[in-house]
């Protein structure tokens, strides 16, 4: 069939177009040997200054790790991970704190330009004495930059409402207690295969804490990046919300093209008390690998929320459009009474891309309720999953859900799947699950086209439709972003 | 493959099985399922794994004539008989436009238990094909057990040639403790018919194992409706493929469950062809402590495009107790399809049943109607009208 050959051979045109964000810094770095043990493990904590029980903490965790097997559940097939051949910690060479920007490492700014941070927040970033005076933003960021959050801005205004918020190897430091009580208590250190992992050698992520009553004055937000070759880069993230209080979370990935497959096994962990509220936004855009599916990170995640208190609300929103396989299922504990649990993804892939992910809701209180939206499309030779549990404990009651699961396939070589899991032991509960499955249509492309779009434009168009419910959900500056991410993830898929 | 594990025989199997599972068989590699198996992972055989199932000793005509006199059955057709994994000769009587032939062996299904453990301990069965363009009309397969801690593995096997068709009334019924693993071939031609209506009326302390592997031709139709209605654990598991273009699989069914017991309905619906099409309704209705499962799959091949696909599973709580477990799932390799499926899990509607309460129907009564107008929607989808009534009487209060 000659049509379907010029279409493939347009389509391999179209998909050369490379990982707009591809780039990569040089810059000095302080790196462990390679290989995981004992040692390691001491060595990390070591050189992060971390008190014995914290130690004593990650060896658990390490022991626990080794005595476990990788999960072959989900839907997604790599070469065996080789976990001896990569280094587990990363750090950018100290300096002095710089005086200006022109003191700062010029390949460090140049990174900030190209994630489109802006001048004086990257001042800010870089540690600069005295920027933070020079101009309110309403973004704080505590950007992570291998492995150790180089800087965290707008400390000072945070302080004032009593917000902490740190990197979390600061946090353990400086707020021993707090991390002690909770890090591990949504997501235990032999939770799973890869949460073990993170929790021996986690190296830094973010630490947020808002007091009673607090509304926090600015949206938190972190750009995740993996810089150097082979570490791979373990994030804990802590956010405790106390009663009355609310944040909202934003967290960004880009991360530089390179060949070899990397490792991303990070921890998210929520704790919201009565009446509390957290968002937590992600736009995660790593390296997908190229055409031929090589190099891309590997992202196995595991983030979880708590709803512990009555009426606290936990909201995930995700726009997942990279890494070669992501493995991440945001989920909601809603052991408060009345408490709210809410999903909403975008999951895109493309070339080789493998996605499995998708949420838990456990409902173990009354009167919970919980919202999946999930929008999965599957372009080029891609295979994307939504897996989710939806789970009424006998306690549950009158407890809601509605699930929306939809599929959009672009192209014959792609996969799209859907697993939901919905258990019931009360017969109060309410669930509804809906799922669909369905291409874009040739009307649709055809009524744009007839109106001038280009066929990228259309599909562009159509498919920030098909998601519109989701990205919604986003905060102002991320749904722009999101929105571009999407169509630069499907360039050339249609032909 | 892990050489080591296919030689094991797992310790609880040979108790299991009551005779020798074979060393290096497939049964012994497979050993009995456990709850860590995501295919059994709602259905755990815990409850069957620690008796000896030993081989049926043989029923007399006369207790079978008594037990197949209290079951539902139409009264014209042909009617073949099989008491304790034996054929009746004095019970069965098949029409001339029903052929019999000689088994033939078919897909092992080998990651399928209950296919692995009929295939191991297979007894008899009924072989038969409906000659091209014939319609053989009515047919009653009835499999009878009676007696305590033994087990039946019948197989049978049913081609439909070119435009051929048939009714299928399968009727699972028995007394005592017992296993029934039935495995049932179907063969659809092109254009051919086959209406399976299946009634599982086991024991209420009986297991029931049974599965189903139909592969239907080019505009041919696989229409089956199952009632599962007894057994302390059953699992009908039904592995549907459509093999040529504009082929039809309809795998519907309602589950009753009470007590403390199980049923469990796991379907596997592959579309290898393009412009094919399949539907399913599930209606589940639980009460007491009873546990439904729901295990539906479609799966639409990357050649498959234009693929029709609909899936439906409801269910009923009229308990504090009851549970249900439901996993429908999408395997989608094909762009140009349309494919949906839909669950919802629930309690009676308390306006519902204030509407019916308030014009003076009694509470019992009133939930009574509300749990026939549930189950009648799937109920409708039994096109055949004689069998739909049998179906109807037969369902539990």
């Amino acid at each position: 069939m000659p049509a379907v050959t010029e279409t493939r051979e347009t389509v391999e045109k179209l998909a050369k177009s490379s990982y707009e964000w591809g780039f990569e810094t040089d810059i000095e770095m302080d790196i462990a040997p390679k290989g995981l043990n004992e040692e390691t493990v001491r060595l990390i904590s070591a050189r992060k200054e971390e008190p014995e029980w914290m130690l004593e903490w990650r060896l658990k965790a390490f022991r626990m790790w080794l005595e476990m097997k990788e999960p072959e559940w989900a839907k997604v097939s790599h070469p065996p991970i080789d976990y001896q051949d990569a280094h587990y910690f990363a750090q950018p060479k100290k300096k002095p704190g710089p005086k200006s920007l022109d003191e700062v490492d010029p390949e460090l700014l140049k990174t900030y330009a190209k994630l489109g941070i802006p001048l004086h927040e990257q001042a800010l970033l870089a540690g600069v004495e005295g920027a933070e005076e020079q101009k309110r933003m309403p973004v704080a960021v505590d950007a992570v930059f291998d492995s150790v959050s180089v800087a965290t801005t707008f400390r000072k205004t945070l302080e004032e409402a009593g917000v902490i918020f740190c990197p979390i190897s600061e946090a353990i430091r400086e707020h021993s207690d707090l991390v002690k009580q909770y890090l591990g208590s949504v997501v235990p250190a032999g939770d799973n295969f890869f949460a073990a992992l993170n929790s021996a050698v986690f190296t830094d992520g973010s630490f947020v804490y808002v007091p009673k009553g607090v509304r926090c004055p600015m949206e938190l937000s972190t750009y995740f990046r993996i810089n150097a070759r082979n570490t791979g880069q373990f994030e804990r993230t802590l956010i405790i919300v106390e009663e009355r209080a609310s944040v909202s979370y934003l967290e960004g990935c880009t991360a530089p093209q390179r060949d070899e497959n990397q490792l991303h096994a990070a921890v998210v962990e929520l704790i919201a008390m009565d009446d509390a509220s957290i968002k937590y936004s992600t736009v995660q855009n790593w390296y997908p690998g190229d055409d031929e599916g090589r190099g891309g990170i590997y992202n196995f995640v595991t983030k979880r929320g708590a709803c512990r208190g009555v009426r606290s609300k936990i909201s995930w929103t995700q726009v997942e459009t990279g890494s070669s396989i992501t493995w991440k299922y945001p989920s909601c504990v809603l052991a408060g009474e009345g408490s709210v649990g809410e999903f909403y993804s975008v999951a895109v892939t493309n070339n080789h891309q493998q996605a499995d992910t998708g949420t838990k809701m456990i409902h173990l209180a009354p009167n919970t309720r919980s919202t999946i939206i999930a929008k999965t499309i599957s372009a080029g030779k891609s295979d994307s999953t939504y897996r989710g549990l939806v789970r009424m404990q006998p306690k549950a009651r009158n407890a809601r859900n509605f699930t929306q699961c939809d599929s959009l396939l672009i192209g014959d070589q792609c996969g799209a799947h859907t697993v939901p899991y919905i258990e019931s032991r009360n017969m109060t509960a309410r669930i509804e699950h809906e799922a669909t499955t369905s291409k874009i249509s040739e009307d649709q492309l055809f009524y744009c086209r007839s109106r001038g779009l280009s066929e990228e434009d259309a599909v562009g168009l159509i498919v920030n439709g098909f998601c519109r419910e989701v990205l919604k959900e986003l905060p102002m500056e991320f749904a722009v972003e999101a929105q571009k991410l999407l169509q630069i993830s499907l360039e050339g898929s249609v032909g | 493959m892990n050489v080591a594990t296919t030689v094991q025989t797992s310790p609880g199997l040979e108790a299991f099985v009551g005779r020798s599972a074979g060393q290096g068989t497939a049964l012994s590699a497979m050993g009995i399922p456990t709850r860590r198996v995501e295919a059994w992972r709602y259905t755990p055989l815990r409850a069957f794994a620690d008796t000896v199932w030993a081989e049926a000793p043989a029923l007399s005509d006369a207790q079978a004539q008594t037990v197949l006199a209290g079951l539902p059955l139409p009264e014209a057709g042909s009617c073949v008989v099989f008491a304790n994994g034996r054929r009746v000769e004095a019970l069965s009587s098949l029409s001339d436009s029903i052929v019999s032939t000689a088994a033939e062996a078919e897909d092992p299904l080998e990651d399928r238990f209950s296919a692995v453990l009929n295939a191991a301990l297979v007894q008899d069965g009924l072989s038969v094909r409906i000659p091209a363009g014939t319609d053989a009309g009515m047919l009653a397969l009835v499999s009878l057990t009676v007696g305590e801690n033994i087990s039946t593995h019948l197989r049978h096997r049913i081609v439909l040639e070119e435009g051929a068709s048939l009714t299928l009334f399968d009727v699972n019924a028995g007394e005592g403790r017992y296993v029934t693993n039935p495995r049932l071939d179907i063969v659809v031609g092109k254009g051919a018919r086959l209406t399976h209506v299946k009634l599982q009326q086991d024991s209420l302390t009986a297991g029931h194992l049974a599965i189903v592997a139909a592969s239907v031709d080019g505009n041919g139709n696989y229409d089956s409706f199952t009632l599962n209605n007894g057994s302390e654990l059953a699992r009908h598991e039904v592995v549907a493929k459509l093999t040529a273009a504009h082929a039809q699989v309809h795998v519907n069914g309602i589950q009753i469950v009470d007590g403390s017991r199980l049923n469990d309905l796991t379907s596997m619906i592959y579309h290898a062809a393009p412009d094919c099409g399949s539907r399913q309704t599930v209606k589940t209705v639980l009460s007491e402590s009873g546990q439904g499962v729901f295990q539906g799959k479609i799966l639409v091949d990357r050649i498959a495009q234009k693929t029709d696909g609909y899936q439906m599973n409801q269910a009923l709580l009229l308990s504090e107790k009851a549970q249900i477990n439901s996993k429908p799932e999408l395997e989608i390799y094909a762009d140009d399809v349309k494919c949906s499926h839909g669950a919802t899990v629930g309690a009676l509607d308390d306006e519902q049943l204030f509407y019916l309460r308030s014009r003076g129907i009694p509470e019992a009564e009133a939930r009574d109607i509300l749990v026939r107008a549930f189950l009648l929607d799937a109920l409708d989808l039994v096109t055949d009208e004689t069998l739909r009534d049998l179906l109807q009487g037969s369902i539990r209060a």
